[in-house]
């Protein structure tokens, strides 16, 4: 992947396209609310970026200035914080996130044919959102349940010894919590 | 009251003990069983999990594991009483995969409710602090550079030495920080003490706090462990309002306060320059050093950057002195190592034993042998950036030089087994496909070298000019060994080459390349 390389010299035209998008779910008032509370904290912008995209569940691209502006930083800097974080997003996911974990141990336990089983079953492929905007799939690397392995995360569960038939089971309840 | 232990390790929830820990609560209430239900940390014994105990004057007694469906039934076999049911494992000291264990960091976890400073203290938590607040800063330093602890991180660095470079620095502001990433597949030690005993990490780095000189510390917790975050949060609180951290710890006059921080999903961040960048706001690109950061560290200022386990070995070693922790262990690995045991594996878990336990014993007597009884190939030890062990190398014992001998690293201590069926190309093209992921992008045989390595392996598991390319894996290899700034580039060609070199068949090439 490329994220990180592509930070360091951002496009600024993609920046500003970003920033003017119109986005229904950015608040303004409680993105300042939250810049306001946090700022100053020392080494304060991923709290900040965590806070927002705990209440938003994303970081809309017109935060950036505001954060921006509020630290003292500039855009590009700002931005290249965001992109090179994977837990950090910039546009809106499903209802509910369900991470997948591709790391050795999982691998070890056939987490392979799960990730494939799920692509399948939800008609996604990572970084995707589900039709019914229900579920976005992510890649993760460990979850730290290793001794429960092949291991998912939804949101902030998560599930070990995950089968295809657990899988299901599992997505027919998430759809059905929201 | 009848006291009955469901774990709130996440683990364990993974597995539905929320679930069932509900069940119980509403089957006592329908059968008018008067119990107080203690959400524990996981014992670790990952297969039995959800693991139920309840205690008897004889001890506490395991049944496990325990589904929602099973509740009922054990009630009728009054196994809050001890009740013989076919779940029932006896007392689960006796269980001999942890009879057999040394338990030091971990001696309560599992036992304890972790978020209760009460509990904490009655099993003989706080004693480490309290016998540092009577000693001299440079005497706290010494019993922890006696004792011989070494990083549990992975670099295995002499813990008292970096202290001592702290110490010794003269500024004003310095800071402990405790580094909580974790991102290394087939771990978890971190994670069960972080959920499972939250306060010996926080007395740890309290006594560090008091050792150098710093009066704030930060948690850097992976993102990916939400529930460590709330017992973390949950046990700094009770311990600020007992007095144990704050302005005037126990009324020392000593200050030690204390903030947990999130990461964002970047595995590089587990690098200590990185995850001080990330602390400070930045993207975490590795730094340069020197300086080191226990003379420029967090905001430019002296700090002290451990793992988890190390600091929660601090408690014991103050408590008990160095001598007792050194007395485990052998040649220059002293004290315990909690292992993760993980993979494809009847009983992965946790196992905290001396240095010096062999790969086999681990592998089988613990780990009971493969999962899917077919015989174990290849078994990955300390992480994505540690080396595969063949066979032929089960009797090394876990011992930081040992591993050295045979270019593999004991890392933080994950085990991850793979049987027969594994393709070794497969996971040397995941070592470096993860490298390329991962990259902090500031070298670019790191960067560049990993998507390289990549379509090599690509083309040798093609079988496109098999020797040419393996020739070129090497070099590449050789490059990213030599070049890189950090060890995610400059190790990722450990658990390559050691794929090759012991799997060359399942690179399409004969031993002799
Ligand atoms: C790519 C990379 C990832 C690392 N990840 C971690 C980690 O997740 N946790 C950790 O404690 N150390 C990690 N380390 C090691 C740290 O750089 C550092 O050695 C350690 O935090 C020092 O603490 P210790 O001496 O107590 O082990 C990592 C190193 C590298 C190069
Ligand atoms: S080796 Fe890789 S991760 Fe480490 S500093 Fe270089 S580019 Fe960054
Ligand atoms: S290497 Fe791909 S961007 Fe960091
Ligand atoms: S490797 Fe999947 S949870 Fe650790």
């Amino acid at each position: 992947m490329s994220d990180h390389s592509a930070t360091a010299n951002f496009p600024m035209a993609v920046a500003l396209r970003l920033i003017q998008m119109n986005d229904p779910a950015f608040d303004s008032e409680r993105v300042s609310g939250i810049i306001a509370e946090l700022k100053t904290k020392p080494g304060a912008l991923l709290p900040i970026l965590h806070a927002i995209q705990e209440v938003l569940g994303y970081v809309p691209g017109e935060c950036v200035p505001l954060i921006a502006t509020e630290l003292n930083l500039s855009r590009a800097e700002v931005h290249g914080v965001i992109s090179f974080y994977h837990y950090f997003r910039g546009t809106p996911p499903g209802r509910h996130t369900v991470y997948i974990c591709r790391a050795e141990a999982c691998q070890a336990m056939g987490s392979e044919a799960l990730e494939a089983y799920a692509k399948s079953s939800l008609g996604v492929d990572y970084h995707e959102n589900t039709r019914d905007g229900a579920i976005t799939l992510e890649p993760v690397y460990c979850l730290g349940n290793c001794a429960c392995s092949p291991s998912i995360m939804v949101d902030k569960k998560v599930h070990g010894r995950v089968s295809p038939k657990r899988f299901d089971d599992i997505m027919n309840l998430t759809r059905s919590a929201s | 009251m009848i006291k009955v232990f469901v774990p709130r390790d996440s683990s364990a929830l993974g597995l539905g003990a929320e679930e069932v820990a509900l069940a119980i609560q509403a089957e006592a209430e329908k059968r008018q069983v008067a119990i107080e239900l203690i959400r524990n940390g996981s014992r670790g014994l990952y297969w039995l999990e959800p693991l139920v105990e309840v205690a008897t004057p004889q001890g506490r007694i395991a049944y496990g594991p325990v589904t929602i469906a099973d509740v009922p039934r054990l009630f009728e076999a009054g196994f809050h009483n001890g009740g013989a049911h076919p779940l029932a494992l006896g007392l689960t000291e006796e269980i001999p995969y942890l009879k057999r264990q040394e338990r030091l960091t971990f001696a309560r976890v599992g036992i304890t409710d972790p978020v209760s400073l009460d509990d904490y203290l009655a099993h003989d938590g706080y004693r480490g602090l309290k016998r540092a607040l009577t000693m001299a800063p440079a005497a706290m330093v010494e019993e922890v550079t006696e004792s011989g602890l070494r990083g549990r991180g992975g670099a295995a660095f002499p813990t008292g030495i970096k202290w001592r470079t702290v110490l010794n620095t003269s500024s004003a502001q310095k800071y402990i920080v405790c580094n909580a990433d974790e991102g290394d597949s087939g771990t978890f030690s971190d994670r069960m003490i972080m959920e499972g005993d939250p306060f010996v990490l926080i007395e740890g780095m309290t006594i560090a706090g008091l050792a150098v000189g710093a009066t704030d510390g930060f948690i850097y917790l992976r993102c990916e462990y939400p529930d460590a975050e709330v017992a973390l949060n949950a046990a700094i609180e009770s311990a600020t309002a007992q007095g144990y951290l704050g302005d005037n710890i126990l009324g020392s006059g000593k200050a030690f306060r204390l903030e947990v921080r999130l990461g964002a999903g970047a595995y590089v961040c587990g690098e200590e320059t990185s995850l001080l960048e990330s602390l400070e706001g930045k993207r975490g690109l590795v730094r340069f050093k020197p300086p080191l950061p226990a003379i420029e560290g967090l905001f430019g200022q002296p700090t002290v950057i451990n793992n988890v386990i190390s600091l929660a070995s601090v408690p014991i070693i103050l408590d008990k002195g160095a001598a007792f922790y050194k007395d485990y262990g052998m040649g220059r690995s002293r004290g315990t190592l909690p292992i993760q045991l993980a993979g494809n594996l009847k009983q992965p878990g946790l196992v905290e034993r001396a240095f010096g336990v062999t790969l086999r014993e681990i592998l089988y007597d613990f780990g009971g042998g493969s999962q899917s009884g077919r015989p174990i190939k290849a078994v990955q030890v300390g992480g994505p950036l540690g080396a595969y062990l063949p066979e032929s190398q089960f009797d090394t014992p876990l011992d930081y030089e040992a591993f050295t001998a045979l270019w593999a690293v004991l890392g933080h201590g994950g085990v991850v087994a793979f049987d027969e069926t594994v393709d070794m190309s497969k996971m040397a093209r995941y070592g470096m496909e993860f490298c390329a992921i991962e990259s902090c992008g500031k070298c670019t045989p790191c960067r560049i070298g990993s998507t390289r390595g990549v379509e090599i392996i690509d083309k040798i598991r093609a079988g496109e000019e098999t020797e040419r390319q393996v020739a070129l894996l090497r070099d590449l290899s050789d490059t990213m060994l030599a070049s890189s700034l950090c060890a995610l580039g400059g190790m990722t060609p450990y658990p390559v080459l050691s794929a090759l070199n012991h799997f060359p068949e399942d690179f399409g090439v004969t031993s002799a390349q």
